[in-house]
C-alpha cells in the first residue's frame, strides 16, 4: 500500500505592524487549532506544516493587518540542524542579513500600500456620481482642522 | 496568474507584493526546499549533486566557475518558467544564495534577452521612493493577465476529453 505524503511547506510571516505583535499572531494560530508548527521570532513567525493548512493560517494572519504583515516562503523547515543557530554555535542564521535589511524598509512599504489602497477606494467611489454625503463632508472638515 | 521572476531571488518584499497582487513569484526558496527536503539528497554541502553543475552547463560555459554553474542549475529552471519579471537595481545586500555577482549578471542578461514583460526599478531608500516603488510594481502586476488565456484552457479541455474517450 502506498501512502502519499502531503507536501510540507514553511513560510515566514514578518510583522511590521503597530497593532499586531508576533505573540498575538502566534496566539491566533494556536486558537485556530490547525496542525502547524509555529516558531516565534524577533521579526514575526515561522509557520511550517501541510501546504493547505499553512496557506489558510497565513491568510488569516495577514488579514489582521494586511498592509503591514508580509509573507515569504522558506526553503528549510524551522529548527533544521543545517541552519539552526543552536547546532551551529550561535551567530546570525545564513539568510538573516538580507531579511534584516528588508525589514528596515517594511514600514515605508506598508505606508505605500495603505496609500495605494486608499487611492483605489477613491477611484471606486468616483465611478458612481452622487452627491457628497454630510458624513463624508464632516470627515473632510475634521481632517483639515486636525492638520 | 502569471509566473513572475523576481530579482533578488530571495526578496521578502518582492515575493510578498507579487503574491499580494495575485501572481506566483518564482523564488530561490522553492528551489532550495526541493533540495533540502527530498530524502534522496544528503546534507549540505553535498546536497548539490554532481549532476547539478552539468545542468548549469546549459547556461554557462565549462570555463566558468563551478559556483556559477551550480547556482544556474537552480536559477535556470526558474528562468525557463518565467512569464514576467521584476528586476531591482542596487539591492543593499546580496548575501547567501544570491551573493555571486557573476551569476546575478548572467541571470539578468538571460531575463532581459528572454523578451518577457519586464519591470526594472531601483531599490527604495526613502518613503517617497518606496511609494514610487510600490506604485510601479502594482501597476506592472495589474497589467499582467490574471487568468490563463482561453486558448490554453480550451486545449486542456480538449486533451482531457480525448483521454476520457480513450478510457
Amino acid at each position: 500500500m502506498t501512502e502519499t505524503k502531503k507536501e510540507e511547506i514553511t513560510k515566514y510571516i514578518v510583522i511590521s505592524s503597530d497593532e499586531v505583535l508576533p505573540s498575538d499572531a502566534a496566539m491566533k494560530i494556536y486558537e485556530s487549532e490547525f496542525p502547524v508548527t509555529v516558531k516565534e521570532t524577533c521579526f514575526g513567525l515561522i509557520v511550517s506544516g501541510a501546504k493547505d493548512d499553512v496557506e489558510t493560517v497565513v491568510d488569516r494572519i495577514r488579514q489582521l493587518d494586511k498592509n503591514h504583515i508580509f509573507v515569504k516562503d522558506r526553503g528549510f523547515p524551522p529548527g533544521d540542524e543545517r541552519r539552526c543557530r543552536a547546532s551551529r554555535g550561535g551567530g546570525p542564521r545564513p539568510g538573516f542579513h538580507f531579511l534584516r535589511e528588508e525589514v528596515k524598509m517594511l514600514p515605508a512599504i506598508g505606508a505605500a500600500l495603505d496609500e495605494l489602497e486608499a487611492k483605489e477606494h477613491v477611484k471606486e467611489k468616483c465611478k458612481t456620481k452622487c452627491r457628497l454625503k454630510t458624513s463624508d463632508l464632516e470627515k473632510v472638515i475634521e481632517e483639515e482642522l486636525a492638520r | 496568474m502569471a509566473k513572475v521572476f523576481i530579482y533578488p531571488l530571495n526578496s521578502l518584499i518582492l515575493a510578498d507584493l507579487v503574491e499580494r497582487f495575485g501572481h506566483k513569484p518564482l523564488t530561490m526558496m522553492s528551489q532550495i526546499r526541493e533540495k533540502v527536503t527530498s530524502i534522496s539528497l544528503d546534507s549540505p554541502p553535498i546536497n548539490i549533486t554532481p549532476e547539478d553543475p552539468k545542468l548549469g552547463l546549459k547556461y554557462a560555459a565549462i570555463e566558468v566557475p563551478a559556483g556559477v554553474r551550480g547556482r544556474m542549475a537552480l536559477i535556470g529552471p526558474l528562468i525557463e518558467q518565467t512569464e514576467a519579471a521584476i528586476l531591482v537595481e542596487n539591492p543593499p545586500t546580496n548575501f547567501g544564495c544570491v551573493g555571486c555577482n557573476r551569476t546575478n549578471e548572467l541571470t539578468k542578461y538571460l531575463i532581459r534577452s528572454k523578451g518577457v514583460p519586464l519591470l526594472e526599478v531601483k531599490y527604495p531608500e526613502s518613503d517617497e521612493e518606496a511609494r514610487d516603488f510600490v506604485n510601479k510594481i502594482a501597476e506592472f502586476l495589474e497589467s499582467l493577465p490574471k487568468e490563463k488565456p482561453e486558448e490554453e484552457e480550451k486545449t486542456k479541455e480538449g486533451e482531457s476529453a480525448e483521454k476520457g474517450d480513450e478510457k
